[in-house]
């Protein structure tokens, strides 16, 4: 009778079972994959799709691709033992900085695709989110044609019918122009649909849109200017190179769109003017991330221990100040750059290291050498005996004896008596500076832009969560300056560059007949160092091949011409300060200063005409042949 | 579990040994193409590293080029398989005209390589330094030399600046030097018996030779044309 039942029970089972449709049995939906309608029916789901596009973003420095990119062109030196290729090369390949990532740029095709049909979500909500995969889809444009010229633009997924002929699927390189075109009319498309906040900086906003559509409209203006003065780098389908009559034009759409920022048409963005001391202020500006703060328009931010964080710190600090052990001091930046700094009465003047008769002059604190400088200087260089995290750095290169020899050692923990006593005593600093000792500067200086004073930053586990700033309010400010500047509206512009100048505390303000070119080139050096834009700024203005022209710098190089754009920046110089010893001088225990090259140095960075647009990789040559290569490669 | 190896474990391990040695890959290349630069059987000479060369090899999948570069003397050579070649230089590249068949496309020479070969490659530079003599006298380096414009037609280019560098070791380049001394183009007033000079500096550990070339950069030509290297010894 049991026996009866159970199989009575099983076969009633079976029978239920496979009485159902093939199709219901088989057509399981995933449960590891959301499908397409799903996913586009919730508002947080949509966010979460991009935010792994916001995640992909690509930017020339970033905090979280490490310290090394912000190391390069002779601004900085590597203070690491694997690292010293950046200043032994004598040059970069062709291929270097290139990118062409179609995979991200199909990602958000589809994105914008799919968000368009998606029927359950808000219209507001629609909106704002295909603006934003449109802002991130001409944002990577962007950072394709400074790097590519002319790629091909595709804005719509392509789909491949498997049908072994791609043909259809090949696209030709786009003119140089269109890009920029596009990166502008796109910029122009969306900046209604975006929000209008000027406390929203991680996700695109109106403001984002403008100071992108202003910078891209300047890159293309300069670069119709000034490519004329290199012919060669150009193709003949303008693929690369932007004709001249474009230039002005460009630069008007540049001027309109800052100016739309600037008259807080887009929410009230304005300089950080928070702190009473100008250099403390000024790296404020990287490191605030209240809603005081309303200079940052367009950031990549960081949580700390919420899983996004950074090692910029760790990597970075000054040594004898480690949070942690052995790990700090790679990026030093160069005395070539700390040289640009201006004097407060608005001259160039090399830092005084040498009387006029070419005697040393002697200070009595470290910082007087840099006494009556560009605030600036100090917000974004930390100097020697310079202040972090309630600590002095201890930076020096040994003590300066009587006879003119140095007494030193190959660490600050290996003390050696001075001349005339027993006792040992510390002969150079901890934090510096001995020739290829690394982790410590071996140019005098350590980098305070984005170093993160928080307790703990400096640890590798915990990490920092100091925000990247991709735009912000005063390099808008100088993007309209240089485009009104080249329209001929000298007087607007000095308006603009003057605000800049005055919260780094030059306040004398430039007249209109002190502003030129080399004033503009200089003012983005020092104001936008380590941001990022050297690079794409020389290659822009056709001064790289000038700058980098591959020869060797010497002393006279470097002290000399200084705020000349076209002046040769090919090795990264250091500033050693010595203590002078000779008990009975009235200088004993001053403080003297020597240029020093660093002894790692040792190539000098030569731009070939061949780098202005960086190499199209033969794979891709070869699997799309109406691809054109590059010029001079 | 034992750890007894038996015998034909051990043939087995001898057969893949040494069957799996063999045959899985191509040889190397081994036919050395090697030559140099010339003007009329004169050598040009260059900055190393900094003028490459092209060598394409059709039919064979994707298309990309065996790059490579000139030295100092205007010498390359590079080992390629048997098989046919062509051999062209990127534009804009050497202080030299290379016929184009077009603007931007460049020709090519067609290169049959069996067995080692050696083929001077002749080219039509802006500008030759004619009769250069460099000497060393009271811690100075004077170079005297000619200039000869070679292209004189409406591709002729003007020269941007000549310059006399010394360096300690063989290398003399703009990247490689311990002096220099430049003379602007426009500060050239006659071709010939142009003599620069430059003092020479304390050389640590020291050393009684430099090595001296003098280079004329030309206007829109990105690398430079030199003299043949010479050793002063003082």
């Amino acid at each position: 009778m049991k026996k009866i039942f159970l199989i009575t029970i099983v076969a009633g089972l079976f029978i239920t079972e496979s009485c159902r449709k093939d199709s219901d049995f088989l057509d399981v939906p995933p449960k590891q994959v959301l499908p397409t309608e799903l996913a586009f029916s919730d508002p947080a789901l949509v966010l979460s799709i991009l935010g792994d596009l916001y995640n992909r973003t690509v930017d020339f420095s970033g905090l979280d691709n490490g310290w090394a990119s912000f190391v390069d062109f002779s601004e900085a030196f590597p203070s690491e033992n694997g690292s010293y290729f950046f200043v032994q090369r004598t040059g970069w390949g062709f291929g270097e900085w290139s990118s062409w990532d179609y995979t991200y740029i199909r990602d958000l095709n589809l994105f914008i695709q799919r968000a368009t049909a998606a029927t359950k979500l808000a219209d507001a909500d629609k909106k704002r989110f295909i603006a934003e995969a449109r802002f991130l889809r001409a944002n990577y444009y962007f950072e394709l044609v400074k790097r590519m010229g002319g790629v091909p633009l595709i804005t719509e997924p392509l789909e491949y019918d498997y049908s072994g002929n791609v043909t259809s699927l090949q696209k030709p390189r786009a003119k140089e122009s269109e890009i920029y075109d596009f990166v502008i009319s796109e910029a122009e498309a969306i900046k209604g649909d975006l929000p209008n906040d000027v406390n929203t900086k991680s996700r695109a906003t109106t403001g984002a849109a403008l100071a992108m559509e202003a910078r891209a409209a300047l890159y293309a203006g300069s670069i119709a200017k000034y490519g004329v003065t290199t012919p060669q780098v150009s193709l003949p389908g303008n693929e690369v190179g932007i004709p001249s009559a474009l230039a002005a034009g460009y630069y008007t759409k540049a001027l309109t769109a800052a100016q739309v920022i600037i008259t807080q048409t887009a929410g009230s963005y304005q300089l950080y003017r928070v702190l009473p001391d100008l250099s403390d202020n000024f790296a404020a500006v990287f490191l605030d991330k209240s809603t005081v703060n309303q200079e940052a328009i367009f950031i990549e931010d960081f949580k700390a221990n919420a899983g996004k964080t950074h090692g910029f710190t760790t990597n970075d600090q000054p040594f004898s100040i480690s949070d942690e052990g052995l790990d700090a001091g790679r990026l030093n930046p160069s005395l070539n750059l700390v040289e640009a700094f201006e004097k407060l009465d608005n001259t160039y003047a090399p830092i005084p290291t040498k009387d006029a008769s070419g005697n040393p002059i002697y200070y009595t604190n470290q910082l007087d050498i840099f006494a009556g400088r560009d605030a600036r200087l100090a917000g974004t260089v930390l100097l020697p005996n310079g202040l972090f995290k309630g600590k002095r750095t201890d930076v020096w290169a040994g003590y300066q004896l009587a006879d003119g020899s140095i007494l030193t050692s190959n660490d600050a923990g290996n003390l050696k008596p001075l001349p005339g006593t027993t006792t040992p005593v510390q002969v150079t600093g901890k934090d510096g500076v001995i020739n290829g000792q690394e982790f410590r500067t071996q140019t005098g200086f350590y980098i305070r832009k984005y170093l993160d004073p928080t307790v703990g930053s400096g640890r590798r586990g915990r990490g920092s969560d100091v925000a990247f700033i991709r735009y912000r309010y005063a390099e808008v400010l100088l993007n309209a300056a240089e485009a009104a500047f080249e329209l001929g509206q000298t007087g607007i512009a000095i308006g603009y560059i003057n605000q800049v100048r005055a919260r780094a505390g030059l306040v004398t303000p430039l007249t209109a007949g002190d502003l030129t070119f080399d004033r503009i080139v200089h003012e983005r050096r020092v104001e936008l160092a380590f941001e990022g834009h050297t690079l794409f700024d020389m290659k822009r203005w056709r001064l790289a091949h000038v700058v980098w022209d591959g020869n060797q710098m010497s002393v006279t190089d470097l002290v000399s011409n200084i705020g000349n754009a076209r002046k040769r920046n090919t090795q990264p110089y250091g500033l050693w300060p010595y203590k002078y010893y000779n008990p009975g001088s009235p200088n004993n225990n001053k403080w003297l200063f020597k240029e020093v090259l660093p002894s790692p140095v040792t190539g000098a960075n030569r731009f070939q005409l061949g780098n202005y647009y960086s190499q199209i990789g033969n794979d891709i040559l070869s699997a799309n042949p109406l691809i054109v290569k590059q010029p001079n490669q | 579990m034992t750890m007894k190896i038996k015998f034909h474990h051990i043939i087995l391990v001898i057969l893949l040994a040494a069957t799996g040695c063999k045959k899985d890959n191509y040889d190397a290349p081994a036919q050395k193409f090697s030559g140099r630069l010339i003007y009329n059987g004169e050598a040009i000479n260059l900055e190393y590293n900094q003028v490459p060369f092209e060598i394409y090899q059709p039919g064979f999948g994707k298309v990309g080029p065996i790059n490579g570069t000139f030295d100092q003397e205007g010498n390359f050579s590079t080992l390629l398989f048997n098989g046919n070649y062509k051999f062209t230089i990127p534009p804009n590249q050497g202080p030299f005209r290379w016929k184009e068949i077009s603007a931007g496309k460049r020709d090519t020479l067609a290169v049959t390589i069996s067995g080692a070969q050696n083929m001077d490659i002749e080219v039509q530079p802006y500008y030759m330094l004619r009769n250069v003599s460099i000497t060393a006298a009271a811690g100075k380096v004077t170079g005297v030399f000619d200039i000869e414009k070679i292209i004189t037609d409406a591709d002729a280019k003007n020269i941007e600046r000549v310059s006399l560098y010394i360096n300690k070791t063989q290398f003399v380049s703009g990247a490689d030097q311990i002096a220099v001394t430049d003379l602007a183009g426009s500060a050239i007033l006659s071709p010939n018996n142009i003599s620069m000079s430059v003092d020479i500096p304390a050389i640590s550990p020291t050393q009684n030779y430099v090595f001296a070339r003098v280079g004329i950069k030309i206007d829109g030509v990105e690398d430079m044309i030199f003299s043949p290297l010479t050793k002063i010894t003082y």
